[in-house]
């Protein structure tokens, strides 16, 4: 094995205060990343602090609008993160300090990422 | 109060090597804000992975960039192992190391020469590529490729290099270790060279940190980070240190970058040493199932591969996050009060791949 992760789910209520603690016990913010797995999509916030590899992982419907508070409040590089996001997935975040309002990819379809599902009709 | 003005600054540019836009807020000559705009060349590679079997898929994450292709390609194909439980062969993995540290001296090779060629010193930048151009041909001896080595699968490494043809490739590197010598010494000590970079775009050791730099805009700021102290692919067996640099400007960060060079030269003659008998891949059965954040460092930084698999063919997910995505808020931090005549430079300084940035 390459290294241990340690991987956490948190509540959406909690987010703010754990990177709040992680940022003050030095840690520095690796990554942000969003996944759609099945009706879910699986926020994870990753961290490195002198090699130790951790994230927060908050989970939240699919198929609803989200709201998120933001961290890059805390820290500034989460901006790029919860923009791209926010442009692939339309998961919104309250308090952007930087917010690019939804041009920081030019795609041509909205929300690629999270495209609602069309299911067909079964024959009676 | 001065006036203030805004001046486009790319996506097209004679400095830029590939399309980013920022929105320079001038007063007079100088930068008070700069607001970056990307997605020009995003290609959406990361939802290809839902089309792809995980095998076949190495071959897009190689292409995700040119410059790095093979570390992006080793890093997915460790994503998918760890997740698969693979126990990859030890010469594999010094291969892997061998072909990552070769990507490395060409990537600094060329952003030396990019370099020089935006603050105008056009033989430096020649020089620098014609170096470059004696490790694309060994790159290109062992693994058939230029840039896309095409040599990393799951489970091992696609082509073996013998011990005779290491030989012949130690002997080339240590007569091509003279030229980069005789470069490196004209980026350290020329004059012209200093005036342009000493003192511009200074990032404390602090802000470096906060805004989550990576890579050689990180250790230009004297923090000791570098991904491969965590040893993967062998790495933990490697003799080496971060190479850091105390002043945070882009002299700093240009003295990080050529000291790499020697480094990696060492790396590879480590490799030679440690390379034994052996077989350089393993069968892969079966299809993936679980999650994991590979991360290894490019030449840029950091680069972070998130893979979740459910058990099919297909991966749910591919995340990637690239070095230069990571540098972004630390370069919009360092155009802040900069002057406009460097902000090529600027640009240039935390070696920008806009193709791996955007995927």
């Amino acid at each position: 094995m390459i290294e241990n992760q340690e991987l956490k789910i948190i509540d959406i209520s909690a987010l703010e205060e754990e990177v709040s603690n992680l940022f003050s016990g030095d840690s520095r913010m690796v990554q942000i990343s969003c996944a759609k797995i099945d009706s879910t999509l699986e926020l994870s916030y990753s961290f490195d602090k002198d090699g130790k590899f951790q994230s927060l992982r908050v989970v939240l419907p699919s198929d609803v609008p989200n709201q998120v508070p933001s961290v890059s409040h805390i820290y500034f590089c989460a901006f790029l993160y919860e923009n791209e996001i926010h442009d692939l997935y339309g998961v919104d975040f309250e308090g952007l300090v930087l917010d690019f309002k939804g041009n920081l990819y030019r795609t041509q379809v909205k929300t690629p990422f999270n495209l609602p599902e069309i299911r067909k009709e079964e024959a009676k | 109060m001065s006036k203030r003005t805004v001046i486009p600054f790319g996506p097209q540019h004679p400095v830029l090597p590939e399309p980013i836009h920022l929105d320079l807020v001038l007063e007079d000559e100088k930068v008070v804000e700069a607001i970056p705009s990307i997605g020009f060349i995003h290609r959406g590679l990361e939802k290809l992975v839902e089309k792809k079997d995980f095998n076949e898929y190495v071959y897009v994450a190689e292409r995700i960039c040119g410059i790095c292709s093979f570390i992006h390609g080793m890093t997915y194909c460790m994503a998918v192992e760890e997740i698969m439980k693979v126990d990859v062969p030890a010469r594999a993995q010094h291969l892997r190391i061998f072909w990552s540290e070769l990507s490395r001296i060409h990537s600094h090779l060329l952003w030396l020469g990019l370099m020089a060629d935006a603050f105008g010193f056009e033989s430096l930048f020649m020089q620098s590529w014609r170096i470059r151009e004696k490790f694309l041909d060994i790159i290109e001896e062992t693994s058939g490729g230029r840039v896309i080595f095409g040599s990393c699968k799951v489970g091992g490494v696609r082509k073996n290099v013998e011990s005779s043809a290491m030989n012949a490739i130690l002997e080339k590197i240590s007569r091509y270790e003279k030229d980069i010598m005789e470069v490196s010494s004209v980026f350290m000590n020329d004059s012209t060279v200093k005036k342009r970079l000493c003192g511009v775009g200074v990032i404390r050791q602090k802000d470096a940190f906060e805004l989550g730099a990576v890579g050689p805009t990180l250790r230009g700021s004297g923090i000791s980070s570098d991904t491969r102290k965590i040893g993967y692919s062998s790495y933990g067996e490697y003799n080496f240190e971060p190479v850091i640099e105390k002043d945070g400007d882009s002299y700093s960060r240009c003295m990080v970058r050529v000291r790499e060079l020697r480094q990696s030269i060492d790396l590879i003659r480590q490799t030679a040493g440690k390379l034994k008998d052996g077989p350089i891949e393993v069968p892969v059965k079966g299809f993936p199932n679980g999650e994991f954040f590979a991360r290894t460092e490019q030449p840029r930084g950091e680069v972070i591969y998130y893979a979740k698999a459910n058990g099919s063919k297909f991966l749910q997910r591919m995340r990637v996050r690239t070095p230069t995505f990571a540098n972004i808020p630390a370069l919009v931090r360092m155009l802040q009060n900069s002057s406009l005549a460097d902000v090529p430079v600027l640009i240039l300084t935390i070696d920008p791949c806009i193709s791996c940035t955007e995927r």
